[in-house]
């Protein structure tokens, strides 16, 4: 029996051609694609096979998962998901043990060289017991299985760049995806977690146009990094004005004024949140009262606390200032002292 | 680690220990000089009065330079004062300051800063096209009075250009400014720029040599 197409699948769940074409201009509009490329994205979607997709879950909290397939139901993006054939995912499969690592080898082996490897999650390369599944180490099965794989979808990011498991001082030698692959095109899609769009943002362009988005500097497709949180911010004219929160419950707060005082990582940090947002729309992270942590820029978890505004440095200790004072004092009065002897020297010599 | 990593983090800790160590050195070795002998009978015994005087004196023009010399007096006044309006009240400077001695005080909004700051950097450009086009400000200039320009200037460019999200990635241009404000901090010892600490104490000293000699400082 042939599968089914995209279109096909969707429409059979009850998704009108209304709402999916919505879906597919706001699509174009959130890749900053001409409003002709709505009809185009749609026409691709349509007739597209659904493309068999491996998930690779290494060292990660599931959240990114979770994002995705609890973010709110039932809507365009997890519809979309769904209809993309997850041949393999150790969450979401009801296959365990051997069972699972034979529904994987098999959609490699039924889809050698098409399918997309999705991975969530870093790769432990300290000792390959950190983290196994079925026997075999995290590296080992990226490796086996990014051999077949058309793309690899890095997504969240700890398989981006390494996350919380590569935090300092990485007891795990934790790596990120691109560490591992470098013959094949890999896609970060960062975010603690990523917004869900984004995900099926990049799985409908590549299904639409058969290759992989345009990339930034850290390989995270531009359509949806292109912006920081601050340039697309709605506290953004506080600001400029130079009106900021100076705590959680000031009048500030409560006026919504801007969070770069408690901290705000929004003006450095490059994610779709503050356009697409959360939960079907509602709120992102700023809107909610909290400043942006940066999830979606690597090493995030090392650039200092979370609340530490971006204009502190960090500067040093009491201790080191104290000790160059004491030696810079030392040089001059040696100087000096020098200079003093010179002089007394020059005086004697005198007739 | 990044660019703005490394400014934020080990460029300014070293920035600061060489700012401290240079400032300390240089300025303990300028109080413990050798002094000149003194072997004349002092006409004035209260010379420290007369250095005293002269702090306050010497911050004003000469009457009798006064046409020669105040555009450069008054520009001075005007660079100086705005650059301090710009570093001590702005809020996210203020902010740093905060991290640094645990204290803060309110900040101005940010329209008066970038008002104050473009006349800051009128004023400089203007100070260095006299120096340019004047020939004995030229001929008495060197390499320091053009770093130290430099250096001085490049903060406020690169404060300009991170406000406004103008020529780069907001954190590249955040990490350019504060590099450039570390180079300042590294080069102000050793430069002209010790000026800052030096001017009051040698303003004194002169005052004090110059009343102990009977003439007016």
């Amino acid at each position: 029996m042939p599968s089914k197409t995209l279109g096909e699948s969707l429409f059979e769940r009850g998704v009108s051609r209304r709402g999916f074409l919505k879906y597919c201009t706001a699509l174009a509009s959130i890749m900053a694609l001409p409003p002709t490329a709505a009809s185009a994205i749609a026409a691709a979607l349509e007739k597209a096979k659904k493309p068999s997709v491996i998930w690779l879950e290494f060292q990660a909290c599931t959240g990114c998962t979770e994002s995705l397939t609890r973010s709110h139901a039932p809507t365009l993006e997890d519809l979309i998901f769904d209809s993309i054939s997850l041949d393999s995912h150790d969450t979401l499969q009801a296959a365990a043990g051997h069972g699972a690592e034979q529904a994987r080898e098999q959609a490699m082996k039924d889809n050698w060289g098409n399918y997309l490897l999705l991975v969530d999650g870093s790769v432990p390369l300290g000792n390959p017991g950190f983290s196994t599944i079925g026997g075999v180490s995290n590296l080992e099965m990226l490796q086996e299985t990014a051999k077949g794989a058309a793309a690899v979808i890095a997504i969240g990011t700890c398989a981006a760049y390494g996350g919380l498991p590569k935090a300092s001082p990485n007891p795990t030698g934790a790596v990120a995806v691109s560490d591992v692959i470098k013959d094949k095109p890999v896609i970060n899609i960062p975010g603690c977690p990523p917004v869900p769009v984004v995900i099926t943002g990049v799985l409908a362009h590549y299904l639409t146009f058969g290759t992989i988005p345009e990339l930034d500097l850290h390989g995270r497709p531009l359509a949806f990094y292109g912006q920081s949180i601050h340039d697309r911010c709605y506290r953004r004219p506080f600001y400029e004005k130079g009106r900021f929160a100076e705590s959680f419950d000031d009048e500030g707060a409560k006026e919504g004024w801007c969070l770069y005082k408690l901290g705000c990582k929004g003006p450095i940090t490059y994610n779709a949140c503050a356009t697409v947002k959360w939960n079907d729309g509602v709120s992102f992270p700023i809107e909610s009262g909290h400043p942006c942590l940066g999830c979606s820029e690597p090493d995030f978890w090392d650039k200092g606390s979370f609340y530490q505004a971006l204009a502190q440095g960090q500067w040093g200790s009491a201790a080191g200032l104290g000790t160059a004072a004491a030696v810079g004092i030392a040089a001059g009065a040696g100087a000096a002292l020098l200079a003093r002897r010179k002089q007394h020297q020059a005086r004697e010599e005198q007739p | 680690m990044s660019l703005l990593d490394f400014a934020r983090g080990p460029g300014l800790h070293w920035a600061f220990i060489i700012f401290v160590f240079g400032i300390c050195w240089r300025f303990v070795g300028t109080l413990l000089i050798a002094r000149r002998i003194k072997l004349s009978t002092p006409r004035r015994t209260d010379n420290w009065l007369m250095g005293l005087k002269a702090i306050e004196t010497r911050s004003w023009p000469v009457e009798e330079f006064h046409r020669v010399i105040r555009f450069q007096h008054y520009s001075g006044y005007i660079w100086h004062i705005s650059f301090f309006i710009v570093l001590f009240f702005f809020q996210p400077h203020i902010l740093f300051f905060k991290s640094i001695l645990g204290i803060s005080w309110p900040g101005l909004p940010n329209d008066v800063i970038l008002v104050v700051g473009a006349i800051a950097v009128a004023t400089l450009v203007a100070l260095l096209g006299r120096r340019l086009s004047h020939p004995v400000l030229r001929k008495i200039s060197n390499v320091d009075d053009y770093i130290s320009w430099l250096v001085t200037t490049l903060p406020l460019i690169t404060g300009f250009m991170a406000f406004a999200h103008v020529g780069g990635r907001y954190e590249t241009l955040l990490a350019l400014h504060i590099l450039s404000v570390e180079l300042l901090m590294v080069w102000f010892p050793f430069g002209k720029l010790i000026h800052a600490v030096l001017v009051v104490p040698s303003r004194f000293q002169i005052g004090a040599s110059f009343g102990r000699r009977g003439v007016r400082a």
